[in-house]
């Protein structure tokens, strides 16, 4: 474990507030165990309590772990740092506010890593509101991080158009037929990025970010089979198990939920000094989920002790 | 008449959209039904926005049970219409992106629809933990697999899974947490998923069939005849 972006006088005091929360949750849940062996139940609010808890301590005291990157996430990373600089990467915001905790600190540092490496970024989304998130990594990342980089000649946003897999049917052929300008109405054929570019077919790189439907299985199955085109993804936890079928000949690979993203965010930072000091939101939020990972496990364990007990008093009946 | 033509529209663009794919020079014909298709996409939220109106509107004339909530809707959506229509706080001229910065309409965005969205997730926290508690009973075996695969993957997606079997040597790596988390999403979980997507795969064909050949006709409403 380590401390980040915590300035050396605050040091103590974080250490202290993480000492009393852990122990402060410790003790709670042998508490509850001691109470689980003499048949008492837990009630909903005591476990929301907990949650509570285990959620807002690593955020008020700061944690961050190492994190290690997994093959399916170092084959998404590998993909974008052994394309030549200059090549033609879609990005597709599929997601909403909802999704975006998870999912929007992947969007970024797919942004970021593409941007250094200099590649071309065309980014669109098939959720209404994607594009309003695309918005939030330009605030915060594009425009602070590469100040130097120009709209429509490093990279274009052509927003949202209404259609679902009905607007991949058409841009598997035809960019330009569905999308005759960018999201700043600039004509299609005055963008740079676009040059030598008709449809999906012409791109190096998709990767779909999201998790709902429209969404990643839309891109594999309209664009990525028929166009041949490399597709890789970052979705919410609770979507990965259902895309490994598509691992790792359909998808070249796939970030899922936070943890995804924190070993991208990882291996970004290995990578890249000039990452040091960017905001790493997924490491940080490994925490929180470590946290109550371990209090979600806890109550597993006392709900089964609970039944085990319930059970050898019933057969002493 | 009334449901014929509809049933003939069905069954021309579902034949000229699986015969544009085997076809090549058909191709075209394909794509732009799929653009048809996109242009008749937009008109649903004409639809959508009108029926919101009409379902809160109906609730605030009659009062009935909440009606005070249908009043945030009503001044929200003409609000947000307004912001996005007319591009109010818009850096840009009225050809700029609805999104831009500082603009009203994204400023709304992520000062209200971005915290209210992440929170409403945010609450899932606690109903898992609530619900794990509950469900996830050594009841039988099958219930005790579904248990030990949880807490694998539990651990596995933590880097406490790391830090707990890190010490068992890489000959043995695969007892390790996160090993044995991966295996459980590539080898059971896959097969599961596959068998799956199959199976929805034949329905989908199967029902498509169906609604092209007319045999399928729920979805026109009334009576099936």
């Amino acid at each position: 474990m380590m401390n980040a972006f915590t300035p050396p006088l605050a040091l103590a005091l974080v250490d202290i507030g993480r000492i009393i929360s852990l122990t402060l949750i410790a003790a709670g849940l042998l508490w509850l165990f001691i109470r689980a062996i003499k048949l008492k139940e837990v009630e909903r609010r005591v476990i929301f309590l907990f949650i509570f808890i285990s959620v807002a301590a690593p955020i008020l005291f700061p944690t961050v772990f190492k994190e290690k990157a997994t093959p399916v996430v170092k084959a998404v990373f590998d993909k974008i740092e052994s394309l030549p600089p200059g090549s033609k990467v879609l990005l597709s915001y599929d997601f909403d506010p909802a999704m975006a905790p998870e999912v929007q600190p992947m969007a970024d540092a797919f942004s970021r890593h593409c941007l250094v490496k200099g590649h071309k970024i065309i980014y669109m989304c098939l959720f209404a509101t994607g594009q309003g998130q695309f918005t939030r990594t330009m605030e915060n990342v594009i425009r602070p991080e590469f100040p130097e980089k120009i709209d429509g000649v490093d990279y274009v946003n052509i927003g949202y158009k209404a259609g679902n897999e009905g607007v991949l049917n058409v841009i598997i052929s035809d960019f330009k037929k569905m999308f005759p300008t960018d999201v700043n109405a600039v004509p299609y054929d005055s963008i740079e990025v676009f040059k030598g570019i008709r449809s999906c077919k012409d791109l190096d790189l998709i990767i779909s970010i999201g998790g709902g439907r429209p969404g990643i299985k839309e891109w594999v199955l309209f664009v990525g089979d028929p166009g041949d085109v490399p597709i890789a993804t970052g979705v919410a936890a609770v979507v990965a198990p259902q895309l490994y079928p598509y691992y790792p000949k359909q998808l070249l690979g796939l970030l899922g939920g936070v943890k995804g993203a924190a070993e991208y965010e990882s291996e970004l930072v290995a990578h890249y000094s000039r990452f040091k000091d960017s905001p790493t939101p997924a490491l940080l939020m490994m925490g929180p989920q470590t946290l109550a990972h371990i209090v979600i496990m806890a109550f597993i364990i006392i709900g089964n002790v609970l039944f085990i007990q319930g059970r050898r008093k019933e057969g002493k009946r | 008449m009334k449901r014929g033509v509809p049933l003939i529209i069905t069954f021309v663009v579902g034949t000229v959209l699986i015969f544009s794919v085997f076809i090549p020079p058909m191709e075209n014909l394909g794509e732009n039904f799929t653009l048809f298709f996109d242009i008749i996409a937009v008109f649903a939220f004409f639809l959508g926005g009108g029926n919101l109106l009409r379902v809160h509107l109906t609730k605030l004339t009659r009062r009935k049970r909440d009606w005070e909530y249908s009043i945030v809707t009503i001044v929200g959506f003409f609000f947000m219409l307004a912001c996005g229509l007319f591009k109010i706080g818009n850096p840009g001229d009225i050809s700029a992106s609805l999104t831009a910065e500082g603009s009203w309409f994204q400023t709304i965005y992520d000062n209200v629809f971005v915290p209210l969205g992440s929170t409403m997730y945010a609450l899932l926290a606690f109903f898992v933990a609530s619900a794990s508690y509950r469900a996830f009973r050594a009841k039988n075996r099958e219930a005790t697999i579904l248990l030990i695969a949880a807490f694998i993957i539990l651990l596995g997606r933590t880097p406490l899974g790391t830090f707990v079997t890190g010490w068992i040597p890489d000959s043995f790596s695969v007892l390790q947490i996160p090993n044995l988390a991966i295996w459980i999403m590539n080898s059971p979980n896959l097969a599961g998923q596959r068998a799956i997507m199959i199976g929805i795969g034949l329905g989908v064909v199967s029902m498509s069939l169906r609604l092209i050949l007319g045999i399928e006709r729920t979805y026109l409403g009334g009576e099936d005849k």
